[in-house]
């Protein structure tokens, strides 16, 4: 462990770290561009020199291992002088845009300009400047700005697995670009303008519209997949202007997917702001206590079990356990939030849980995908996925379609019969999952989507025990879910009780009123005709098209709502701007109706319903209290009777952009959309 | 002074006719007053009155919705929305100043990077009704366009001092 002194500050680093990471240590911070913690090492911007004794030239800290006895001045004369020389070639080509630059106010290449530049600059010549390039619909190019720290290459490369972007020339013309004109196919691509020190990727979607400094931040939850992102959303007015990722190390660490990044301006358009009722076959504004009296009169006399209530992708907790409770109050236990037809199994939490969790991924020596595409469905986790095979090249297999991944895969088989060659050893891949210490077996709603969903969890756990996935320092068995609200659902118990009906036995007419918390990925003509549809959600989709009322709620930036990740992490997000017009948090409107039918739940107020909510699932306590565990229990779930289907997996997302209500009310996505895969453009209705 | 002089002056009562003494040289002296609003007094290129917007020589409009000067308005009397403008420019689409909180400090003037906010010399804008002291972008490219010679002129002759 080398011993070096740091501005008269002694202290002791592990081997490799570099003399920047021992500063940092040490509690000064050395100003750079183009190092960044979870990038490689390009040492070309020089900003980070520091002056090292007995050496003649400064030093870049970046890139030198500290060594046993290294001196090094951080502040002194010679550190400086080659900062503000830096700064100085820094500046000379590039232009001055700060007024009409968006990274204006939060740019690192201004920060540090002001704190180790010069007053002035002595260059008189003219700047080079450099055509812009087209990127696609969610990064804007300045290249003129471009300090050539290489970020955003290393990025690409790297994580994100694309390697898209590159330099080409040398020297004072080195120029960022794809070469041959293409848009950005990574969907960790808004990460880019995270990781540019300068305005020249930044924000196409948001562009020119605000400054940092007028911007009120709020910490939430993100919540158009279930990886529970950590965002911080930044609001002016009532209006959400963008949403940036909050450091997480466990779940997302820096980064952050597209659609969370980019879907936000679908918060400002097709919003349901009042209640409405559907009167002579027209739907008509009415005010809260008439829609409510109107449900209140279908609701007469109909039998218990058939008076349904679905939630979908976006619903968060507190929300599920106020219609559950009014479902129950009815006599109803026609719940169901599995959207999209997968078979859980709740008997048991770990049966539904990603249990080695994402942090845990960087501990596999193999992974086993099973009906599932990480990079559409949980962008972050692939990108976990991905640096771990950069760690140590780790085995992935993949029975379902064949995608790229970013990281390469071997193809076992289209659907659930290929884990029988597995168990059975024929498979040469049953090799690399018997011989890893840590395997994961991951499975997706695709593989679980059927009649076959039981027989193939109760074989993956079968498999997963058998590779010897399953022990007291590991828990190789895991559920990828795609929707935030999925797994809060199934801790709370929100699936069909003794008798009731499920999903498939309410349409078609099982259910003669039917509850919709926000469901609308599901074909809504199912629905039988003569079923009176309550739709209570936040934006005008298919759901809100089919309903006889529609109820306006908050959407997620809107409310403080619990949300479990597919980890089974409990987490909230915050209040940042006020849900439009009459638009109320979805529990309060069944509260309101609760009393309005005469059979009040029992809170007032969230804190009130948060209590009733630990006493319904201990869980729901454990905000922010989050802990890997290890299998307790190593029986797996029951086939129920049911064999391995057939059928090759359907795929779960088709277009990655547009799959939920939210996104289809984005005109970014659209417009991803259009790049991507046009024939895919899903409009709202 | 003695007691006779202070009682003396105490009765004449001395002061009341130093003062009116005053008054009455002053009836005869030339006046300082001016008979506004037929005579003005001079203002210097810097004076701050009415705010206006202005436009380069070929028309387009100067401002680059940079916020800087709604950063820096002490009374934050300045509301500015911006987006991509048809052409790929950045430009507003708010620009919204309440002459009613403005303090006419000329902060937005100092800070704006392409003299696009100017406060012109005009200080008699003012109106029966205060919505109509609530400008809007158009009221202020308005004024720019009309006054823009002045404004023109008033920025060449104190350019060498800024």
């Amino acid at each position: 462990m080398p011993k070096l002194t740091i501005d008269a500050i002694a202290i002791e680093v592990p081997v490799g770290t570099s003399v920047l990471q021992a500063a940092e240590a040490a509690g000064k911070e050395i100003p750079r561009f183009c190092y960044h913690d979870r990038l490689s090492v390009a040492a070309n911007c020089r900003m980070c020199l520091v002056e090292v004794e007995k050496s003649p030239k400064p030093v870049a800290s970046c890139a030198s291992p500290a060594a046993d006895g290294m001196v090094v001045y951080t502040d002194s004369a010679m550190a400086r002088r080659a900062r503000r020389g830096v700064m100085e070639f820094l500046l000379i080509n590039h232009p001055l845009d700060c007024p009409i630059c968006d990274q204006g106010g939060e740019c690192d290449l201004q920060d540090q300009a002001m704190a180790f530049g010069a007053d002035h600059s002595r260059y008189r010549e003219d700047k080079r400047s450099v055509r812009e390039k087209n990127l696609g619909p969610l990064v804007k190019t300045s290249m003129n700005r471009c300090i050539q720290c290489t970020r955003c290459i290393r990025f690409s490369t790297e994580i994100a697995g694309v390697p898209e972007l590159g330099g080409t020339s040398r020297g004072e013309t080195l120029e960022i670009t794809t070469y041959v004109e293409k848009a950005l196919t990574s969907e960790l691509s808004g990460n880019l303008v995270d990781v540019c020190p300068v305005g020249a990727l930044t924000f196409k979607p948001q562009a020119y519209s605000y400054r940092p400094w007028e911007l009120k931040k709020t910490n939430s939850i993100d919540v158009f997949d279930a990886v529970g992102t950590n965002i911080r959303v930044d609001a002016r007015g009532p209006q959400v202007m963008r949403v940036l990722p909050r450091l997480n190390e466990e779940i997302n660490e820096e980064w952050m997917a597209d659609k969370s990044r980019f879907a936000i301006d679908g918060l400002m358009r097709r919003r349901l702001d009042k209640p409405w009722l559907r009167v002579a076959g027209k739907m008509q504004p009415v005010t809260w206590e008439d829609a409510f009296v109107a449900i209140a009169a279908r609701l007469e006399g109909v039998e218990g079990n058939r008076i349904g209530a679905l939630a979908g992708d976006l619903a968060d907790v507190e929300s599920m356990l106020a219609l559950k409770d009014l479902m129950a109050s009815f006599g109803s236990a026609s719940i169901d939030c599995r959207q999209g037809g997968a078979r859980f199994d709740t008997s048991r939490r770990d049966f539904y849980l990603f249990n080695s969790t994402i942090a845990g991924i960087e501990e596999a020596d193999a992974i086993l995908l099973i009906g599932t595409n990480p990079r559409h469905e949980a962008p972050i986790i692939n990108a976990r996925i991905r640096k771990r095979w950069l760690q140590n090249r780790l085995s992935v297999g993949v029975i379902g379609c064949a995608t790229d991944l970013t990281y390469p895969s071997t193809i076992l088989g289209a659907g659930a019969t290929a884990l029988n060659g597995l168990l059975d050893g024929s498979h040469d891949f049953a090799e690399a999952l018997a011989k890893a210490e840590r395997p994961m077996i991951v499975v997706g709603e695709g593989a679980l989507k059927g009649d076959g969903g039981a027989a193939l969890l109760a074989t993956a756990w079968a498999l997963a025990s058998k590779v010897g996935g399953i022990g007291a320092e590991w828990h190789g068995f895991n559920v990828l879910h795609r929707a935030a609200a999925r797994v809060g659902g199934l801790d709370l118990g929100f699936v069909p009780g003794e008798g009731a009906l499920d999903w498939a036995a309410m349409m078609r007419g099982g259910a003669k009123v039917l509850w919709l918390l926000g469901a609308d990925e599901f074909d809504v003509a199912e629905i039988g005709a003569e079923t009176f549809v309550i739709y209570q959600g936040h934006h005008g989709d298919r759901g809100a098209a089919r309903a006889d009322v529609v109820l306006p709620g908050a959407a997620y930036t809107e409310k403080s709502g619990t949300y479990v990740n597919t980890e089974g992490r409990v987490q909230r997000t915050a209040l940042s701007v006020f849900p439009p017009g009459d638009a109320k948090e979805d529990w309060r409107i069944l509260r309101a109706f609760s009393a309005v039918v005469g059979k009040a739940l029992p809170y007032d107020t969230l804190e009130a319903l948060r209590r009733r909510l630990v006493t319904v699932n201990p869980v729901f306590g454990t905000h922010d209290a989050f802990r890997r565990k290890a299998a307790s229990d190593t029986v797996g779930p029951s086939p129920k009777g049911g064999t391995l289907s057939h059928r090759k997996f359907p795929p779960m997302i088709a277009n990655y952009y547009q799959t939920d209500p939210i996104s289809r009310a984005s005109p970014t996505m659209r417009a991803c959309t259009e790049t991507y895969s046009p024939p895919l453009l899903q409009v709202a209705e | 002074m003695g007691l006779l002089d202070r009682t003396a002056r105490s009765l004449i009562l001395a002061e009341l006719l130093g003062g009116m003494m005053v008054t009455f040289k002053k009836m005869f002296e030339p006046k300082v007053t001016i008979n506004y609003p037929f005579e003005k007094t001079p203002l210097s290129p810097r004076f701050r009155g009415e705010h206006a917007l202005r436009r380069y020589p070929n028309g387009e409009e100067r401002c680059i919705a940079c916020k800087l000067c709604e950063a820096v308005c002490p009374s934050q009397c300045i509301v500015i929305e911006a987006e991509p403008h048809e052409d790929g420019h950045r430009r507003t689409t708010r620009y919204d100043i309440d002459m009613t909180k403005c303090i006419y400090c000329g902060l937005c003037e100092e800070a704006c990077p392409v003299d696009a906010i100017v406060q012109g010399p005009n200080l008699e804008f003012s109106t029966e009704t205060r919505e109509e002291l609530l400008y809007n972008k158009e009221k202020l490219l308005s004024n720019g366009d009309r006054w823009e010679p002045l404004l023109a002129s008033r920025l060449e002759a104190d350019a060498p001092y800024r």
